[in-house]
C-alpha cells in the first residue's frame, strides 16, 4: 500500500521538517508543564513563561536559517 | 470595556471556524491542482471518482475519532492535541515567515499543475470501458493526501472543548465547497490565492490555540482575576504571535543579506 506509507510520511511532515525546531518546542513545552509549574510560587506566570520560550525558540530557528541561508 | 462570557464563546467559536476553514483553504487548492490535472489529461469520472471515494473515507474518519476524543480526559487532550498543534502551527508559522522573507520559494500551483499533467501524459491513455485505474488512484491519493491533513486540524481544533467539533467542521467543509465551485467555474489551478498569507494566518491561529492547550492541559495559570474566564488569553497570544512574525520577516532578510556579504 503504497498510499499508506505516503500517509504517514505526510502526517509525520506535518509537525516535524527541523528535526531540532520540533525537539526544542516539546522539550520546552514538557519543561514548562512538568518541572517549572512544581518550582515556582508565580502561578499566573506560567503560561507567558511557555509561550516567551515557544516565542525564543521560533525567533532562534528562522534566524538560524537565515544566516545559513546563502 | 468588559468581555462577557457569551462574546468570548463566540470568539473562540469563530476563531476555531476560522482556522479550520483556513487551514482546509489551503490544502483544498493544493489537492484541485492535482485532481484538475488528472481529470483534464485522463477523463473527469474516474478523476471525480477517486476525489470522492476519499472524501468519503476521510469523512468517515472524522465521524470515529471526533465523538471517541470526547471519552478521554479533556486535560489530557488538550495537553497531547495542544502539543500537536504547536508543532504544526509553529512549523506553519516558521515557513510562512521565511517565505514571505523571500528565502524559501513560494508554492506555485501553476508549476505543480503543469508537473501533474505531465506526469499524466507520460503514463499512456487509458483505453476500453470502466475506470481509468491510474486517473482513480491519483485523484483517490491526493485528496486522501492533503484531506488527512485537514482531518487532523479538525479533529485538533474540535478536541480542545466540547463544542468545538462542529464548527472546526463547518470551517473545513466551507473551505471544501469555496474550492470546488472555484474548480468547477474557472477550470483551472486557483493560483492568484495568497496562498502564503493563508499560511501565515492558520500558522498563527494555531500557534496560539497549541500554547493555549497545552497550558490548558498542564494546568498553567495565565494572568488576569482569578474570577476571568483563561480563554480571554487565546487573542492576546494571537496578537503576539502576529507580532513577532511581522518583526521577524525584515530580520530574516537582513540576516540573510549580511551571511551573503559576509561570504
Amino acid at each position: 500500500m503504497r498510499w499508506l506509507r505516503s500517509i504517514a510520511r505526510e502526517l509525520l511532515g506535518l509537525f516535524v521538517d527541523d528535526g531540532s525546531f520540533a525537539a526544542a518546542i516539546l522539550t520546552w513545552a514538557a519543561l514548562v508543564a512538568l518541572l517549572l509549574r512544581h518550582v515556582t510560587s508565580h502561578a499566573s506566570w506560567l503560561g507567558p513563561t511557555l509561550f516567551s520560550g515557544l516565542a525564543l525558540i521560533l525567533v532562534e530557528s528562522v534566524v538560524r536559517f537565515s544566516r545559513r541561508r546563502k | 470595556m468588559s468581555i462577557t462570557m457569551a462574546q468570548l464563546g463566540a470568539t473562540r467559536l469563530g476563531t476555531t471556524l476560522l482556522a479550520a476553514f483556513l487551514a482546509a483553504l489551503v490544502e483544498c487548492v493544493e489537492a484541485l491542482t492535482v485532481v484538475l490535472a488528472v481529470g483534464s489529461v485522463r477523463g473527469w469520472p474516474s478523476a471525480l471518482a477517486g476525489a470522492a471515494s476519499a472524501l468519503v473515507a476521510l469523512a468517515a474518519i472524522v465521524a470515529a475519532l471526533g465523538p471517541a476524543l470526547t471519552r478521554i480526559p479533556l486535560h489530557l487532550v488538550q495537553l497531547v492535541v495542544g502539543a500537536m498543534i504547536l508543532l504544526f502551527g509553529l512549523r506553519w508559522l516558521r515557513k510562512a515567515i521565511l517565505r514571505s522573507a523571500g528565502l524559501i520559494p513560494l508554492h506555485d500551483e501553476q508549476a505543480a499543475f503543469a508537473k501533474s499533467t505531465a506526469s499524466m501524459q507520460d503514463s499512456g491513455q487509458h483505453r476500453g470501458p470502466g475506470l481509468d485505474k491510474l486517473a482513480f488512484a491519483a485523484a483517490f491519493n491526493i485528496t486522501m493526501l492533503e484531506g488527512t491533513e485537514v482531518v487532523f486540524i479538525v479533529i485538533a481544533l474540535g478536541a480542545g472543548a466540547t463544542g468545538l467539533l462542529l464548527p472546526a467542521s463547518l470551517g473545513a467543509v466551507a473551505a471544501l465547497l469555496v474550492v470546488v465551485a472555484l474548480g468547477v467555474a474557472l477550470h483551472r489551478p486557483l493560483a492568484k490565492v495568497p496562498e502564503n498569507t493563508l499560511k501565515f494566518a492558520v500558522g498563527i491561529l494555531l500557534s496560539a490555540f497549541g500554547t493555549f492547550w497545552v497550558g490548558e492541559g498542564a494546568g498553567l495559570a495565565w494572568p488576569g482575576p482569578a474570577s476571568a474566564n483563561p480563554d480571554v488569553a487565546i487573542p492576546f497570544l494571537m496578537a503576539a504571535y502576529l507580532a513577532i512574525a511581522l518583526w521577524l520577516v525584515p530580520i530574516c532578510r537582513t540576516a540573510a543579506h549580511r551571511a551573503t556579504v559576509e561570504d
